[in-house]
């Protein structure tokens, strides 16, 4: 368990079919590797595949070579080349994702939202439901925003929502996408207690962070992706 | 009464040749080997129109033997139209002897009821039939009621009688009433008033029933089981007259109601003709008795 | 999820004459999981769905489906009538237009009671409370039981469809475009109704369509499908995030941004 997850050899490219078959390289040789406790931070330009990197890790991009290892209870499964029942499995008990986005579906409350990932853990509703309000109380979501679909949130809290989500379950591998880009000072606070919350907890994470302060308080070591820059620019 | 005709007819026996007769008896068979399933036969041009009781007729003219003695009722009435027609026809064609008299009777050919006495081992009641196939008003696909029929897919039927009780609160069906036979088959019992449908179970005669437009036969052997389409919570009930009969005075039994005059006067009477009659001459008379039309015989 | 797959589809392939409906489809099905066959008009998704749900005999190929008692059995080495009972009992079928799949001279609860009649449900009043129970679920005002079909509306007409086909709790559930023809918003609702009976059921279910948010919305899986074959399958997000066939990235950069 000291290495929950180890990048090896990780190389992506997309090919553009529908502009004749351009390649567009995106990563090439990726290695690294996160323990659990730490957070490490992926740096580097915008543009140098940062986001992809963490994408591959959820296989929700697919990987051309190289493996990605993940420790899954007593076994190491290589997502890269894990069929999708695999994938499922790992997303619902080992590896958490806060994306950018919140991808809302009509007509699910946010509370409902949040509690989602507890209780495909076969949590019980009332349990996960608590859980779902403790975390959006600590992100200072108005409760009365609780109840409604997200749809209509602004920015900021659709984010918080998304944070809550992540959180809420005790996956060993949290990857984060820019948690904090819509918070104010107050919320982004509040998110590096929970990294840290983490952490001691000994999730291994993974997270871009765009905001100086939120990097320097939680990342214990920051990898350089344009280390990992492919060879050969599209034609 | 009983009738004996002394000319002989120049018809082949009973109407039919002989071939359509084997070939109607071997429907016969099959269906009293599967009670309750529809056998398809090549009906035959019978000398009255469709909806006129050729599948009966036909039923009869196979079963008829040269001893036989021949009751027909349309309605429980051995005098209507076409009980006199039909009796007419099988006198002049087979010259057999007839009779009003159930208990008489080895073979009744019966239009839409049963009679009230109760029939004994020996005994034919042949049914004429409509429409044999109970599903046809809810699936009026013929390929998939036979398929219903063969796999044993009655879903539907209880659909039919769910509906009654959702729209009218009790089953609303009082007539053609659906049975089961020998828990397989289900069956329009031809519309004889559900009244009739108990009087099938278990019967120590022989019950066939003939189609002659839809050309099916089917059939209950004696002491074969039928019951009634229900509900664990609605079950099968008989209708209940709530007086007796103004002729006879006869209790349990179905009645008829007759029109008395244009000012809404009417009686209820017993539909079986010949019961009624036979309980008169045993003294038994209903509340009307003194002011009822005199009756035909 | 457990081990052994609930379908397994084989080398389905379906010839009308000397075309290709379908060909050499070979997919399996797991418990709980939600699979969705998308592709534009003509594609096969709908010939396959057919031969998979045994509507549609295939030219070669098998079907092979795990019974309540954990036998996985060949589908059309069945009898027709275990079939028949199969499909009234285990199974769904949710057709895209809801006439297809209501009797619409009968009332709701006559629809909804129809299987469990079927199956020897006897008691009217207990059949009667579960398809009150049932139109509940699906969100029809239960005093619209004695209503028929006809009387309601398209989005109203589906959802009673899905209550007709879940009543019997069945473990596989086929969707032929669930939500086509259906408004927008009522689209929405259709869809989150969907998602949570799959969820709290534990439903499988094979649903075809070509509008790609419904995939991304209710499958875990996917396969796209052009001129009867299939072309790129995966996890769903996956093929939608990061299509690798050129038909797959035409398809998704097709559809419209709101």
């Amino acid at each position: 368990m000291a290495t929950p997850l180890v990048v090896s050899e990780v190389s992506k490219s997309f090919t553009m079919h529908l502009r004749s078959g351009v390649k567009l390289p995106v990563v090439d040789n990726v290695n690294f590797s996160v323990a659990a406790g730490e957070c490490v931070v992926l740096g580097g330009p915008s543009g140098v595949g940062k986001s992809s990197i963490l994408k591959m890790l959820y296989g929700n991009y697919s990987v051309n070579e190289g493996q990605i290892l993940i420790t899954h209870g007593d076994r190491t499964v290589d997502i890269a080349s894990a069929d999708p029942r695999m994938v499922l499995a790992l997303r619902r008990d080992v590896i958490g994702y806060v994306s950018q986005f919140l991808r809302t579906v009509p007509r699910v409350a946010a509370v409902d939202v949040v509690a989602e990932p507890l209780i495909a853990q076969r949590a019980s509703q009332e349990a996960a439901l608590a859980r779902a309000r403790e975390l959006l109380a600590q992100l200072n979501l108005p409760e009365r925003l609780w109840s409604l679909p997200p749809a209509t949130f602004s920015g900021g809290e659709q984010q918080r929502v998304n944070i809550a989500r992540g959180f809420i379950t005790s996956h060993p591998v949290l990857l984060l996408d820019e948690p904090t880009a819509s918070l104010d000072a107050a919320n982004r606070a509040v998110v590096i207690d929970l990294i840290r919350a983490k952490k001691e907890e000994g999730a291994a994470l993974l997270g871009i962070f765009h905001d100086a302060e939120v990097r320097e308080a939680v990342a214990d070591r920051t990898i350089d992706v344009s280390e990992f820059r492919a060879v050969g620019e599209a034609a | 009464m009983t009738i004996q005709q002394t000319d002989m007819a120049t018809y082949n026996f009973a109407y039919l040749d002989e071939q359509t007769k084997r070939m109607i008896r071997r429907a016969i068979l099959k269906a009293i080997a599967i009670p309750g399933y529809q056998v398809p036969f090549a009906s035959r041009e019978m000398p009255m129109p469709y909806g006129w009781g050729t599948g009966g007729v036909q039923v009869t003219a196979s079963i008829l033997g040269p001893d036989d003695v021949l009751k027909v009722i349309d309605q429980g009435a051995d005098d209507t139209t076409n009980a006199v027609s039909i009796r007419a026809f099988f006198q002049r064609v087979a010259n057999v002897a007839v009779t009003t008299h159930t208990k008489d009777a080895t073979v009744i050919q019966t239009r839409h009821r049963i009679p009230e006495e109760t029939l004994g081992k020996g005994q034919v009641l042949v049914y004429q039939v409509p429409i044999p196939e109970p599903l046809r008003y809810l699936e009026p696909r013929e390929t998939e009621t036979r398929k219903m029929h063969a796999l044993e897919e009655y879903g539907l039927m209880h659909v039919k009688l769910y509906e009654d009780i959702a729209r009218n609160g009790h089953i609303a069906t009082t007539y053609a009433y659906p049975v089961k036979v020998e828990g397989r088959y289900v069956m329009d019992p031809s519309p004889t008033p559900k009244f009739d449908n108990p009087k099938m179970h278990m019967s120590e005669a022989l019950q066939l029933f003939g189609a002659g437009r839809e050309k099916r036969i089917y059939a209950l052997p004696p002491h074969t089981e039928v019951v009634s389409l229900d509900f664990e919570d609605h079950p099968f009930e008989v209708q209940k007259f709530d007086q007796p009969c103004a002729l006879c005075g006869a209790e349990g039994v179905y009645l008829d109601e007759v029109i008395l005059d244009d000012k809404g006067g009417r009686m209820f009477v017993c539909s079986d003709t010949d019961h009624c009659e036979k309980r008169r001459e045993e003294g038994h008379r209903g509340p009307l008795a003194a002011e009822a039309p005199e009756m035909q015989s | 999820m457990s081990d052994q797959p609930l379908l397994r589809v084989n080398a389905v392939t379906k010839y009308y004459g000397g075309r290709i409906g379908c060909e050499d489809v070979t997919v399996s099905l797991w418990p709980g999981e939600v699979l969705a066959v998308v592709g534009e008009s003509g594609s096969g998704k709908t010939t396959l769905l057919n031969c998979i749900s045994t509507r549609l005999p295939p030219t070669s190929g098998t079907v092979e489906y795990r019974m309540r008692d954990g036998q996985m059995r060949d589908l059309y080495r069945m009898g027709e009538a275990e079939r028949r009972l199969l499909m009234r009992t285990d199974w769904g079928f949710v057709h895209q237009n809801p006439a297809d799949g209501l009797r619409m001279t009968v009332s709701a609860g006559a629809n909804v009671g129809e299987r469990l009649m079927a199956v020897g449900d006897r008691h009217y009043g207990k059949i009667r409370a579960a398809a009150g129970d049932w139109l509940g679920r699906v969100e029809i005002d239960v005093d619209r039981i004695d209503d028929q079909p006809r009387d309601f509306s398209g989005g109203m007409r589906q959802r009673l469809q899905i209550a007709r086909n879940l009543v019997t709790g069945p473990r596989l559930v086929f969707m032929d475009e669930p939500t086509g023809g259906l408004d927008v918003s009522v689209q929405a609702r259709l869809l989150d109704l969907v998602r949570s009976l799959v969820a709290d059921l534990g439903l499988s279910a094979i649903v075809v369509t070509h509008d790609l948010a419904v995939a991304r919305l209710l499958s875990h899986r996917m396969l796209v499908m052009k001129d009867g074959h299939v072309i790129e399958h995966g996890l769903t997000d996956r093929v939608l995030d990061d299509p690798q066939e050129p038909y797959t990235q035409l398809l998704v950069s097709s559809i419209l941004q709101v």
